[in-house]
């Protein structure tokens, strides 16, 4: 890594700042230039996001990893941001996703309310900095910087439901927030540091009498993620939330969830799976339980949700809990499957919720009450209720795209053949068994068939679900009122279950690409050693930079 | 000294916590305030409670820790009591915005009916 192209790892989070900024200064009437500098600030995300992966892709699995020290303080003193196989991933998909939602947004939802746009990017500068980082705290700000626009986006176009939500939403990220200051104050009081590779390091020479404190720590730091990423006893904001957030907000918000089993993942790797004496992977007991039972919670909420985009709700719910267990059982195999799986699942339920919108907007009485869901039949009026005249072109054959679509969401959802949620869950499956087999006991364990039969279930419990919705939308709606939906809005919802096919396509370059990940991720050896080893550039080096 | 700080946490946590289970949403507010009171003293304690300490070296002299305070507890705190704060304000303006739309102070929107 030499040149400019090692500053590319700032340009993630730089972007959307200065965007965001940029676009503050303007006040709502220029709501076209705002539109447009966020999508070309998007859209040069995206191209950066590629070059990253390219760029993670392409470096083999001994060469360093590209680490920036920001500041130039060499890595136990200063604040790093790493860029590795796994943050490039998510990366990526955030740029994908932030493209698919902005795009639909433009047709009608980014008028709903002030300040989207501005909005939108600090929520891309919050993601992408909480991939990139590898300091504890710094991984704090970025939280907060997340979730404070994620707030604003939470109430966009205002309305009872959303601030009622809103509230209790921001009341328990809060509180989350709170524990994670607490779990990063007592990892600290432990350690002494908080960079996430001289942690690793340090935590197999913690002494014994205060290992305890240690894992109080992290358990109470792991609770803070875990809200985020909605484990069961913790996860009852999350459907309310994010069926009462604008479509295009929720298709965002689908990666938000992500972000905290992205931590868990990170940290409960690196913290606790090189640990010489003390057990072992610590918490995994937690979290393979926790995500059956989140499993199992989100399935009888998908089987029992009335709305659609309560059924998305829940499958965010379901999706998490298959991560987290899967995190849970910590084997590089089972690792595989969850990396597919959390690409394929969170394209598929971004692209759900965006549909659910199109498909709801026929459903109410004809395009003019716009589809809000069902607070159209509510007694306020609200101001995202627009003209339906600017929708732009219209598409023809709206029922059959609509139909195709919302098809290919259930089968990606139930994890059926042909598309990519069946080679997820078939990954996920095959590494639980061949991951048993060579490990000497040859037996597969009873959590293991608890949680192969939780895998296949709630597959089929989507199936119902999604059927239900499906006839009771699309067949049973009235003939005469077909939705009114602009290309802008159907392309990004088929652009995302394009991706999804691509990725059935390509499953193999992808899934060899998994496997890099996760075995880098299982081996955070050579992670620390490269971090702490890399070396500050000279003062010499940048003057004589032409 | 330890003594006093410990129960001045305990104090501000559990009366937070309390607050926070409260119905009204002012009582939740003042609750996350003291919960964040509460979390910034604890921060303080994990760089170890000394007094007399400053926690910036003197310049020109090698500085031996057993003489100075551990200064990025401190550093800590003043990142998260701006975080806290701004999204305390933000807190503040959404519990307004759900008393202008519902009509009610209560955090789920309605009152519990009398039974």
């Amino acid at each position: 890594m030499s040149g400019w192209s090692s500053h590319l790892v700032l340009v993630p989070i730089l972007l959307p700042l200065l965007a965001g900024a940029t676009m503050l200064l303007f006040d709502e009437r220029s709501r076209t230039l705002k539109a447009g500098i966020n999508l070309a600030a998007t859209l040069a995300l995206m191209a950066a996001a590629a070059g990253l992966l390219y760029i993670a892709d392409s470096a083999g699995f001994d060469s360093p990893l590209n680490v920036y020290l920001l500041g130039n303080w060499a890595a136990p003193f200063g604040i790093v941001l790493v860029l590795e196989k796994l943050s490039a991933l998510m990366l990526m998909l955030t740029s994908i996703l932030a493209l698919a939602s902005l795009v639909f947004s433009l047709a009608r939802w980014h008028r709903a309310g002030v300040y989207y746009h501005a909005l939108f990017q600090f929520l891309l500068m919050g993601l992408n900095g909480a991939f990139l980082t590898g300091d504890l705290f710094n991984l704090f700000v970025f939280f907060e910087v997340m979730l404070a626009a994620s707030y604003g986006l939470v109430l966009h176009g205002s309305g009872v439901i959303r601030v009622k939500a809103g509230m209790h939403y921001i009341a328990i990220n809060l509180v989350a927030s709170f524990l994670f200051l607490i779990g990063v104050s007592l990892i600290y009081g432990v350690t002494g540091t908080l960079n996430m590779a001289d942690l690793a390091a340090r935590v197999p020479q913690i002494a014994a009498e205060d290992r305890m404190l240690l894992e109080t720590g992290a358990a109470v730091l792991g609770v803070a993620f875990l809200v985020k990423a909605g484990m069961w006893p913790l996860s009852f904001w999350l459907p309310t939330t994010y069926t009462a957030a604008a479509p295009p907000v929720a298709a965002v918000f689908a990666i938000m969830s992500k972000v905290g089993v992205y931590v868990v993942l990170r940290l409960s790797l690196l913290l606790f799976s090189g640990g010489a004496e003390g057990p072992a992977q610590f918490g995994g007991d937690w979290l393979l339980y926790g995500g059956m039972a989140t499993i199992a919670f989100g399935m009888i909420g998908v089987l029992a949700a009335q709305e659609t985009a309560r059924i998305a709700g829940f499958t965010i719910l379901v999706s998490s809990g298959t991560l987290l267990a899967a995190i849970g059982t910590n084997r590089v195999d089972v690792t595989v499957g969850a990396l597919f799986y959390l690409v394929s699942s969170t394209l598929a339920i971004s692209a759900f919720f965006l549909l659910i919108e199109l498909v709801e907007r026929g459903r109410e009485f004809g395009a003019d009450m716009l589809a809000v869901t069902r607070e159209a039949f509510g007694e306020y009026d609200d101001t995202e209720a627009e003209d339906d005249a600017d929708v732009g072109m219209p598409l023809p054959a709206t029922m059959a795209i609509l139909g195709i679509c919302f098809l290919s969401c259930a089968v990606l959802l139930a994890g059926l053949p042909p598309l990519s949620g069946f080679i997820a869950k078939f990954a996920l499956l095959a590494g639980l068994f061949q991951s048993a087999g060579p490990d000497g006991a040859g037996t597969v364990a009873g959590a293991t068939w608890a949680f192969v039969a939780l895998l296949i279930l709630s597959g089929l419990a989507a199936l119902i679900a999604m059927t239900r919705a499906g006839i009771r939308s699309l067949w049973d709606s009235d003939e005469d009122h077909v939705p009114r939906i602009g290309v802008i809005e159907m392309a990004p919802v088929a652009g995302l279950l394009l991706l999804c096919a691509a990725l059935t396509v390509q499953a193999g370059p992808v899934m060899a690409y998994m496997q890099a990940t996760a075995r880098s991720l299982h081996e955070p050896g050579s992670y620390v050693q490269d971090v702490l080893a890399t070396p500050r550039s000279l003062p010499g080096a940048l003057e004589h930079r032409p | 000294m330890e003594l006093i700080v410990a129960l001045g946490i305990g104090v501000l946590a559990g009366s937070g916590v309390w607050l926070l289970l409260r119905p009204r949403t002012f009582q939740v507010i003042i609750g996350l305030s003291l919960v964040s009171y509460a979390v910034n003293l604890f921060i303080f304690g994990m760089g170890r409670l000394r007094t007399g300490m400053p926690p910036v070296l003197e310049p020109g002299t090698a500085g031996d820790p057993a003489h100075y305070a551990d200064p990025v507890p401190q550093a800590l705190i003043l990142t998260a009591i701006v975080i806290g704060f701004a999204t305390t304000a933000l807190f503040l303006v959404v519990l307004l915005a759900a008393r202008g739309l519902t009509g009610t102070d209560h955090v789920d929107g309605r009152e519990r009916e009398q039974s």
